[in-house]
């Protein structure tokens, strides 16, 4: 938008001026979740929503995770326009049916849109242990009707939490706890969106594609730079997007670099990475020039221990030594 | 000390009247369209899925689905039919929807009760019990935010209740005081398991104390009880006064669903409940009254039979989905 500032801000900065800004355009609007109001939210994302915009529309609700889901579905059959938070991802396991099997199936069985947001604060890097730091994207990604988004960036975080509250059929949103004060940039300022199931090329590169999203974009722009140093060099596409998947961009910049590295925090077995790897299998084998690599957390549940949970994510260290190999195949 | 019908005025006398030939209309056209589908469509192998009815509960939904204004929300339960028919659908629509044809309310994409529609502000139940209760809450909340006066419904078996969204739906409700009336259909089993093994105390009304609900049971085959009950309800939502949950003892007098015989209900259970058959029951009271005239409810039986036979015919002419709506709204483009 022409004449339009900008502002530095951190993530959670980015999601809550995203979502404020929203409640200022659109009156229908409302959050609910436990410890938002009145708290302003277990991270503070929705800090001074109550004062501004009151008990009507902001709503602290009982540790009830399926009454939130359920109930940010009915308000939303009938045009509201929901945000419900999860304290942690981790407990979105009971709302579980309320997502798969409601909201997610009511467009499809009797044509009833539920516009609706759940925000999910996922993963680690901070020491929250098992049920504290999970990435469960993938549960959401392998159920028709939903969306699923997962910001890295403050300007992403923004404009995708706006098309998010707009679109118009059920949108997970993952927001990376570890970024949340982590990062600041220059964000646009006013309306500003980021549309939903369109990756972005954020680092050109000529010898190997790493696909990755969420807090792991981070840890491929390190690995890039160190890698840049050897004369490697990296393109990485932010899938930003998990449902729908932005295929096209994945393909091309496949066919462009002809080596791949799927990169995610989330677990290997069912992840993003499979499923992007299937793909390209698919649909660019005649480019490729090596194995498909991925790089992921392994399967197991996410330790509390420094060094266990070290060892548990990925890292750029991990990262180089993995694109290092597949560069020299 | 004069009883109150002894007070009733001949207005007020009229009027239940008329209230009677509406829920005998009703009752009868639930019970002939789901006899229908059950006891001849689905045995002609015409009925491509499941087949669950609420023969001996027509009074419920009915007596309940009465009380309701045209702009209150609906979340029925998979025995609650007569309220798609309160609500203007039509029983070509059911047939066709039992049938997997375009003419029902999915287009096929799914079968027998699980249909719904925001247009008539009635909402679709999944197959797992008690998920549209915290989404009943939902609606109300929506009610209120808008500023409307209007007020949900939420329908649910006994067996429903066991489930933690159930709790969890009533204890949200209650806490944001939102105006929902919740209706128990105590059919007294789920599929073969009865209440003394879903839950330890009494009654489904015992439940609501515990959330700051206030609660009656009532007689779920009496429909002039059961509208009364569902009015002192709907009254006590639509004055900003939170949630009221009554529980209608009635009795499932088929099995779960149409594959079940239900040999594990003691047929003397059976035996005594049919005695207490709400149509029959309403036909006495009319014939009593003196309320209905030689043949005039025979009648009623004769025209919603003629009724039923041209919507079954429609029902069969009404195509399949092609396959190629197979992906048609996943989402909302694309």
């Amino acid at each position: 938008m022409s004449g339009a500032k900008s502002v530095q801000l951190t993530y959670l900065e980015a999601i809550r001026q995203g979502i404020q800004e929203e409640m200022r355009r659109d009156p229908d609007v409302f959050l609910l979740g436990e410890d938002i109001g009145v708290y302003g939210g277990a991270f503070k994302v929705t800090a001074g929503m109550l004062d501004e915009f009151g008990e009507r529309r902001v709503i602290d609700t009982p540790i009830s995770e399926s009454a939130i889901v359920g109930a940010a579905i009915g308000a939303s059959l009938m045009g509201l326009r929901p945000v419900a938070e999860m304290q942690f991802a981790d407990f979105i396991t009971c709302g579980y049916d309320q997502i798969v099997n409601f909201a997610a199936k009511c467009r499809y069985r009797w044509g009833a849109a539920v516009p609706m947001v759940i925000r999910a604060p996922s993963g680690g890097g901070i020491h929250g242990g098992p049920f504290h730091s999970q990435n469960p994207e993938a549960w959401f990604t392998h159920t028709p009707g939903l969306k699923v988004v997962a910001p890295s960036t403050p300007a992403d975080a923004k404009g995708l939490i706006k098309s998010a509250i707009r679109d118009n059929d059920p949108v997970l949103y993952f927001e990376h706890k570890a970024l949340y004060r982590r990062i600041k940039e220059e964000v646009p300022d006013g309306d500003f969106t980021v549309p939903i199931g369109q990756a972005a090329v954020v680092r050109e590169g000529r010898d190997l594609s790493i696909i990755t999203y969420g807090a792991m974009v981070h840890v491929a722009r390190e690995a890039a730079e160190a890698l840049e140093n050897e004369g490697i060099s990296v393109e990485i596409v932010d899938l930003r997007t998990l449902a729908p998947l932005d295929e096209d961009t994945v393909l091309a910049s496949v066919r462009k670099t002809s080596k791949v590295l799927l990169l995610h925090e989330d677990t290997m077995t069912g992840g993003i990475g499979g499923e992007l790897a299937a793909r390209i299998a698919q649909k660019a084998f005649e480019y490729l020039d090596g194995p498909i690599v991925r790089l992921t957390a392994p399967d197991t549940p996410v330790p509390y221990s420094p060094p266990l949970e070290e060892a548990f994510l990925p890292n750029a260290t991990k990262l180089v030594e993995a694109a290092r190999s597949l560069a020299r195949y | 000390m004069g009883a109150p019908a002894m007070l009733r005025s001949e207005k007020d006398v009229e009027q239940d009247r008329e209230l009677a030939w509406q829920f005998l209309r009703y009752m009868v056209t639930m019970r002939e369209v789901e006899d229908r589908i059950e006891r001849k469509l689905y045995r002609q192998g015409k009925i491509v899925g499941g087949v669950y009815v609420g023969r001996g509960q027509e009074a419920i939904p009915v007596g309940v689905g009465l009380t309701a204004e045209p702009e209150d929300v609906l979340c029925p339960s998979h025995r609650d039919l007569a309220l798609f028919l309160i609500r203007g659908v039509h029983p070509r629509q059911i047939f066709a929807q039992y049938m997997g044809r375009v003419g029902g309310l999915t287009r096929g994409k799914d079968g027998n009760m699980h249909m719904g529609d925001m247009n008539r502000r009635i909402v679709s139940i999944i197959s797992a019990m008690a998920a549209s209760v915290p989404v009943a809450a939902g609606a109300a909340l929506a009610l209120r935010y808008k500023g409307t006066h209007n007020i949900a419904y939420s329908f649910f078996g006994d067996g429903a209740t066991s489930r933690g969204d159930w709790h969890e739906g009533l204890n949200f409700a209650a806490v944001q005081k939102l105006p929902v009336v919740y209706v128990c259909n105590n059919n007294q089993y789920a599929y073969s398991t009865p209440v003394s093994k879903q839950m330890a105390c009494a009654d489904v009304s015992d439940r609501a104390p515990g959330y700051g609900i206030p609660a009656e049971i009532v007689d779920g085959n009496d429909v002039f009880a059961v509208h009364g009950a569902a009015r002192r309800a709907a009254e006590h939502a639509r004055a900003g006064n939170g949630p009221y949950l009554i529980e209608c003892k009635t009795f499932r007098m088929t099995g779960h669903s149409a594959h079940d015989a239900a040999e594990y209900v003691p047929p003397e259970l059976l035996e005594e409940w049919a005695q207490r058959d709400p149509i029959s029951r309403l036909e006495k009271k009319m014939a009593e009254k003196d309320w209905a005239g030689p043949g005039e409810i025979d009648r009623v039986y004769e025209e919603i039979k003629k009724e039923i036979d041209s919507a079954v015919d429609w029902a069969e002419k009404s195509p399949y989905p092609d396959a190629s709506e197979l992906t048609d709204n996943v989402y909302e483009r694309g």
